[in-house]
């Protein structure tokens, strides 16, 4: 195949852009760490932020976690009664929540709703010149804006990911008790006999990955809009695009380390 | 809050512009700058849109890097400090930004108190509340303290982002187009308010315009940026009587439009 020379450039052109971007990203992750660090530390703001990415969260989250266990049963129950096998559906059902469902659908959910709003906000701040009104006044717009974001997205998304994990079964409890009227109890003995401590806690560190993820995301995209409002838009859309993207990459890199060292 | 500048001398130009350069990829907007600004001086940095004005005084404030060249503020030469310093010198500066820069999810009195809760430590509440209301008396919007950035007309964003930068009594205000996008009246209320900002708060002022009654109003001494470099500076009457072909365009379409 014969690549004409202005295509050549093109691409050469892009890929120079790619690896740009690609070092920007990577300095603005290590001033986020060497930032995280060092005094003064905004408590206010990052309780703030801490309250809008959690608490404002909560009612899409108990939606979505609802619905994903109620309808995933569902969904699972002819499968299974096939074999007989109904009395598996709490622990199946379990496993796939704890596991997958729980850290993913909210991660999802975050993404979608959380990035997008950082993202939509540092951009607009970043255009209409109030990141550069904040450095001039000597506050370290960095340490204020996305520190505290950060640390919201890393801390709040593990509590929403049990706390959707907690709908979703109840959601799959609801479920099983129309059909099988499994007892609240046996429900979750049944559901928590083939969980281990290594489910919940790489559903944790997975949750922790995603938040942090989406949170650097949405703010690196809204600190560095440019070209005024369509500018903002853009950084919203792509924070949620690159995030779901990641999201989905971490996934399976998480679930193979998991594996293997599953005993 | 700390103020001092021990290496700075009195009779020294509080800002020293030299032989500055700045490019965004092939686009040279400054091409070797020189400007000197007194104390308590109000210099006009006046031209055309686009010529590099903005840019010059995001430099003076560290927000943009020079090419080449040097910019000494208060005895400082601003491309030599650390970050630390920098922000030293930056509780120095005031910036009044074109588009006022306020911060839209803060009331007024919450844009004042951002950098005071900051930068003084020592002062209880009530103290930067005082302080909040005296400079916002100042700049005559008291009554707006609890209200809204959205809900303030334009001129009242100006005056109160004035306002958040002299909460810090800084020696040095830079302005940014005050008058742009505000009508006749407003904009003789604002350049009244320059005026007053600098004998009331003694400060030395770069204002950015190419609004020729607020450089009359405002401007002690007058620079005219033309294609990346000063071609004159002096007062009003010494700039304007040029026979230069340029600045006697300048004069001629600012009173048309």
């Amino acid at each position: 195949m014969n690549i004409k020379p202005a295509e050549k450039n093109l691409i050469s052109k892009k890929m120079d852009a790619f690896f740009v971007n690609l070092y920007s990203a990577a300095q603005f992750i290590i001033r986020f760490f060497k930032e995280l660090f060092k005094p003064p530390y905004e408590i206010k703001e990052i309780i703030k932020q801490c309250y809008e990415v959690g608490y404002k969260s909560l009612f899409l989250i108990t939606l979505t976690g609802f619905i994903t266990g109620l309808v995933f049963t569902k969904q699972s129950r002819p499968s299974l009664s096939e074999f007989g096998a109904t009395s598996w559906l709490p622990s199946l059902v379990a496993i796939a929540i704890i596991r997958a469902l729980a850290p993913l659908v909210t991660a999802l959910i975050c993404a979608g709703k959380v990035g997008s709003n950082i993202a939509a906000e540092l951009g607009s701040m970043k255009v209409t010149e109030q990141i550069d009104a904040m450095e001039v006044s000597a506050v370290n717009p960095f340490k204020f804006l996305v520190v505290s974001r950060v640390l919201a997205t890393t801390l709040m998304i593990p509590m929403l990911m049990c706390y959707t994990g907690f709908v979703a079964m109840m959601g799959a409890f609801i479920n099983v008790h129309q059909n099988e009227m499994t007892s609240f109890i046996t429900f979750f003995q049944q559901a928590f006999e083939k969980i281990s401590f290594l489910d919940i806690f790489s559903s944790l560190i997975k949750s922790i990955v995603y938040g942090f993820t989406i949170g650097m995301v949405a703010c690196y995209k809204g600190f560095h809009a440019k070209n005024g409002t369509e500018g903002v838009g853009k950084a919203a859309n792509l924070s949620v695009v690159l995030s779901m993207f990641l999201i989905f990459i971490e996934e399976i890199l998480i679930v193979q380390i998991t594996n293997s060292i599953r005993p | 809050m700390e103020m001092g500048n021990e290496n700075y001398i009195q009779n020294e130009p509080v800002i020293s512009i030299m032989d500055l350069y700045k490019s965004f990829d092939d686009n040279h907007v400054l091409r070797g700058v020189n400007l000197e600004v007194h104390n308590k001086e109000n210099v006009v940095v006046l031209g055309r849109s686009g010529t590099g004005k903005s840019v010059l005084i995001k430099i003076i404030c560290g927000l943009l890097k020079p090419d080449k060249g040097s910019v000494n503020v208060l005895g400082k030469e601003v491309e030599l400090l650390t970050d630390k310093e920098l922000q030293q010198l930056r509780l120095q500066i005031g910036f009044s930004f074109q588009s006022s820069a306020l911060y839209d999810s803060m009331t007024v009195r919450e844009n004042l108190d951002f950098p005071l809760v900051r930068h003084s430590k020592h002062l209880s509440k009530k103290e930067r509340i005082t302080a909040i209301e005296r400079v916002l008396d100042a700049v005559g919007l008291l009554q707006s303290i609890n209200q809204m950035p959205s809900e303030l007309s334009g001129g009242q964003r100006k005056r109160i982002g004035i306002a958040r930068t002299l909460i810090l009594r800084p020696k040095i205000m830079l302005y940014d187009e005050p008058t742009s996008g505000l009508d006749p009246i407003t904009c003789i209320e604002i350049n009244n308010l320059i005026n007053q900002v600098k004998h009331q708060f003694n400060t030395t002022s770069i204002i950015i315009t190419h609004d020729l009654t607020c450089a009359k109003t405002t401007g002690d001494k007058i620079a005219m940026l033309f294609d990346g470099k000063f071609i004159k500076q002096g007062t009003f009457d010494e700039v304007f009587s040029s026979t230069d072909e340029r600045i006697q365009n300048f004069y001629k379409y600012n009173f048309i439009h």
